[in-house]
């Protein structure tokens, strides 16, 4: 254990030109699903939160039982899609950075919009109302809100992105674990345990946790400034 | 702060989704041959004369055949030789060519509990450790070593069943980790092998019987049932591994002091 923690000291300090690349990998997989996951979910979010309409319940019964999708199985199923024998084969995504962020996109889309939604269901009704009296248009309320709920959505995006950053079956499914291209780092643990490499593996760990430390430190810190 | 963090998460999108999509030829093979090193020696001097990036997907060998027969990749590099055949017949690849061999060899524990040590035949010991009832690890995920091992139960004339057959789905390097934590017997690759000798306790029990070579053949996807594949490019690498050169680059590897693979493409 305390070896491998000495271990993920040498590799971060090293400067070993692979274990930068592919936490930058990592990074650059997770941030872009986050992102456009973010763009669907925050208005998805927004009407829940705020729109009474007859589907709601089961939207959201819907989105709250797709956050216990496993992540093989998101896998598996965008496999089938880009797969060349498969309907979206003509994209030619599949073992690209494309296809993992799909995949990504797929498994934080779910966690994030539940997450808003609970964040803004919790907002006082008042706001919006108010907002509109004194001549707010949609777009308006809609800015308002979430900068009010602005720590709740960052959580949200933080929930997203711990899914994402941590998870290895989509990242090996459509990723293929391609060094110098699609090796992220928990494929990269996968493999160096399969070798029987534990300690490094357990190094890589580390590194992993440091960086989502790192990222929450940012957004939380980011919040704080514009207070 | 916020900008610059914006710009950031855009510039992310963009280089990701504008990567490169040309000049890349995607490779199926297997665990042993990734693991081992070898490949990471082979690439780059293709890589630097050709141009073109090489993708390395390492999975077992009927998921690569899999891979290969969907149109996912351009060429595989894999070990059994019957299913090759059978993917080359089906048209699913064409122009196999012999690429290098090792051999398969069954390890075990040292104190021998079922008593195969120095048996002639796999088949045999893997019958006598069936007899006994002794833990035994298989891949069981249909990769090149699982094929070799169900023929051999078949030659052995039994399947095997019960809680001391224990079929766990991973690759090789974890499934003789497993085996080293058991106590257990398993069939593995000799290079898997050799590249973990010095973190395991287990030792070789079988070894040279002839039905134990482990040979690997590499495949083109046929172009003419999926266009799109880079024909060109798997040609030009079937070309560069066969060549003197390429089988020199083999027969020199070596991990601890020790061959792993030995060419065979000319001869």
């Amino acid at each position: 254990m305390i070896d491998s923690l000495v271990q993920a000291g040498k590799l971060l300090f090293s400067g070993d030109r692979e274990v930068y690349y592919i936490t930058l990998t990592s990074l650059k997989f997770s941030l872009s699903s986050v992102t456009i996951a973010a763009l669907f979910s925050l208005p998805l979010g927004f009407v829940l939160g705020f729109r009474k309409f007859r589907a709601r319940k089961l939207v959201i019964a819907v989105l709250n039982t797709l956050m216990a999708l496993p992540t093989v199985v998101v896998g598996l199923l965008v496999y089938s899609f880009l797969s060349r024998s498969g309907p979206l084969g003509g994209l030619g995504w599949l073992f690209r950075p494309q296809a993992v962020i799909v995949g990504q996109t797929i498994l934080c889309f779910p966690i994030i919009a539940s997450m808003v939604y609970s964040a803004l269901s919790k907002i006082d009704l008042r706001l919006p109302e108010t907002l509109i009296t004194l001549g707010a248009s949609q777009r308006q309320v809609f800015w308002m809100t979430l900068r009010e709920a602005r720590v709740a959505i960052i959580s949200a995006l933080l929930a997203g992105f711990g899914r994402v950053i941590g998870e290895v079956g989509v990242s090996m499914m459509l990723g293929g674990n391609i060094r110098w291209y699609t090796r992220t780092i928990t494929t990269a643990i996968a493999l160096e345990t399969s070798k029987g490499e534990f300690e490094l593996g357990l190094a890589l760990g580390v590194i992993l946790l440091v960086l989502a430390f790192l990222v929450n430190l940012t957004l939380h810190g980011m919040v704080r400034y514009e207070r | 702060m916020k900008k610059a963090i914006g710009i950031a998460l855009t510039l992310c999108l963009v280089t990701v989704l504008l990567s490169a999509e040309s000049g890349r030829l995607r490779l199926a093979t297997t665990t042993s041959t990734e693991n081992s090193g070898l490949l990471a020696e082979l690439i780059p001097p293709f890589e630097d004369r050709t141009g073109l990036k090489v993708d390395v997907i390492a999975v077992g060998t009927g998921k690569a055949l899999a891979l290969g027969e969907n149109g996912d990749v351009d060429l595989v590099l894999v070990h059994a030789r019957a299913s090759e055949d059978a993917f080359v017949a089906a048209g699913h690849g064409v122009n196999r060519r012999d690429v290098m061999h090792n051999d398969f060899i069954v390890l075990g524990p040292s104190r021998d509990p079922a008593g195969v040590r120095d048996m002639g035949s796999a088949a045999e010991a893997l019958k006598t450790i069936a007899d006994h009832r002794v833990s035994f690890v298989s891949r069981g995920d249909d990769s090149g070593t699982h094929k070799k091992e169900k023929s051999l139960w078949i030659q052995a004339g039994l399947s095997p069943n019960g809680k001391w057959y224990k079929e766990v789905g991973q690759a090789m390097g974890a499934v003789i980790t497993m085996s080293d934590d058991m106590q257990a017997y398993t069939l593995a690759d000799r290079g898997t092998y050799l590249s973990m000798k010095s973190k395991i306790a287990l030792q070789v029990m079988v070894e040279g019987d002839p039905e134990l070579f482990n040979p690997y053949g590499v495949i083109a996807v046929n172009p003419a049932k999926h266009p799109h594949v880079n024909y060109d490019g798997a040609m030009r690498f079937i070309a560069w591994i066969t060549s003197p050169e390429g089988q020199n680059m083999i027969g020199a590897f070596q991990t601890e002091g020790q061959v792993l693979f030995y060419p065979d493409a000319l001869k």
